[in-house]
């Protein structure tokens, strides 16, 4: 197992689409949530416990070896949006096509197959780490810090932030990041005696409601 | 299994000259270039031009709106189903070059879609003259600028500029207008280019899009070769 594939996998310039998404932050800086680094900070603590953790917990799992396809339908479960669910399936497409070239691999491949359209984001990851020599926790820790770094770095263009302040939120956030994904690696680990429901399903319901109403605005900068 | 086909599976991974099914893909041409200088103009003129001979698609990538896409589904230079609109994230750069992922996906989705395709339009939203496509989502690039953007941009050369398949020198009409000095446009972009070729177009004359056209002929042929 190499640190350094996590490095790799976790830096926001791997080539798996995430630079057209917010997060939810394009919406919560219309409706006036998001307004400056403290505000931006509250978001991505609300986004980090909620799908954060559903997040990592997915990942740390699928990492584990438990079996994606029941992963995916339990991601499909915690994700009442229909426009989070399909964004989380193109998110884990374009993830894999990442990951089958940077780290090819044979399991990468037949959920590839399984799910050509893609299976959610968190689900592929999991295995991407895998794929990559990292564990549960490597997988955690991708999923917790993505559920934050993805709105941090949107804010910035659009709210023109100072790239500093966002980047002193998302450090701010790393004690609660660590406990996200030891609580994600706790969860994922009583899978296989307590079965999928050991998985949180915390949601985020404003979260939910505003990706339904961004899908629609005819004028955007992120897709979601 | 293809010599220049790396990895097996469902889905064909970025630059793969073969689909999965082991057909060979379409030839993907990109084109970019600063916003306004006609991209979506030549890309309505390259499909009324090839339409008949070929099964082509586009993708459009757009800053913030489906606009380019809109309008090519407005002129109805081809069927619906054959155009794609990408979103970027507002950095269209991004979209064709360190992050193609949501492109080659839109691609691969057209070729499963519509059944073989000949060839593929990439348009790029445009921001600045260092855009340029990655090799990994086309075959080829057509950089435009036009006349109006100021005569000393070839001279200033940057990536699209200097690298570009094909440098495309829209709107000469206007030169007059604006005053632009088209044979040193041309002497600027020669020196910068070398042996490239360069392509000085209207798209309000008769000629249009032609020459381009016969352009994209030729890359098609040695594609299929
Ligand atoms: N005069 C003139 N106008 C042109 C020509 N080509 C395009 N245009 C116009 O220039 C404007 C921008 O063109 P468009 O294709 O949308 O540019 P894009 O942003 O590069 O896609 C439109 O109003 C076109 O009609 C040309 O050759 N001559
Ligand atoms: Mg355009």
């Amino acid at each position: 197992m190499s640190r350094a594939a996590l490095l790799v996998l976790a830096d926001g310039r791997f080539p798996a689409g995430g630079h057209a998404h917010s997060g939810g932050a394009e919406a919560a800086v219309r409706a006036g949530r998001i307004t400056g680094a403290a505000s931006l900070e509250d978001f991505c603590r609300g986004r980090l416990h909620t799908t954060g953790l559903v997040s990592a917990s997915l990942a740390a799992a699928a990492a584990l070896g438990a079996d994606p396809v029941t992963l995916d339908a339990a991601a499909d479960a915690r994700t009442p949006s229909s426009a989070l669910r399909a964004v989380a399936r193109r998110l884990g497409r374009q993830l894999m096509r990442a990951a089958r070239a940077t780290w090819p691999s044979g399991e990468l491949d037949s959920l590839a197959r399984e799910f050509p359209k893609g299976a959610h984001q968190p689900v592929v990851l999991g295995l991407v780490a895998r794929a990559a020599g990292l564990g549960a926790q490597d997988a955690a820790y991708c999923a917790a810090y993505e559920s934050v770094s993805g709105p941090a770095t949107a804010v910035v263009r659009l709210l023109s932030l100072d790239p500093f302040d966002a980047s002193a939120v998302l450090a701010r956030l790393a004690p609660e990041l660590d406990l996200v994904a030891d609580r994600a690696g706790e969860a994922a680990r009583r899978v296989p005696s307590d079965g999928i429901e050991a998985l949180p399903a915390v949601s985020a319901p404003l979260l939910e409601i505003t990706a339904e109403d961004h899908a629609t605005w005819p004028v955007r900068l992120f897709a979601s | 299994m293809h010599l220049d086909h790396t990895h097996d599976g469902p889905t064909a991974v970025s630059a793969d000259a073969h689909r999965p099914d082991g057909r060979r893909r379409a030839l993907r041409i990109g084109l970019g270039g600063p916003v306004g200088s006609g991209k979506t103009a030549t890309v309505a003129g390259l499909c009324r031009a090839l339409r008949d001979e070929l099964s082509l698609a586009v993708v459009t990538n757009d800053i913030y709106t489906r606009e380019d896409a809109e309008f090519l589904l407005r002129e109805a230079v081809l069927p619906p189903e054959r155009i794609t609109a990408v979103e970027t994230g507002a950095c269209p750069h991004t979209a064709i070059r360190d992050d193609i992922s949501a492109n080659l996906e839109a691609v691969e989705d057209l070729e499963d879609e519509i059944g073989p395709l000949d060839l593929i339009l990439v348009e790029s939203g445009g921001d600045n003259l260092t855009a340029t496509f990655s090799k990994g989502l086309v075959d080829a690039q057509i950089f435009v600028i036009d006349v109006a953007g100021g005569d000393d941009i070839p001279r200033k050369g940057g990536p699209g500029v200097t690298t570009a398949d094909l440098l495309v020198v829209n709107k000469t009409d206007l030169a007059p207008y604006v005053g632009s000095d088209l044979a040193r446009m041309a002497a600027d972009a020669r020196a910068q280019r070398a042996e490239l070729p360069v392509v000085f177009q209207s798209l309000r004359t008769r000629a249009g899009v032609g020459e381009v056209a016969g352009w994209v002929r030729a890359q098609l042929a040695a594609w299929t070769a």
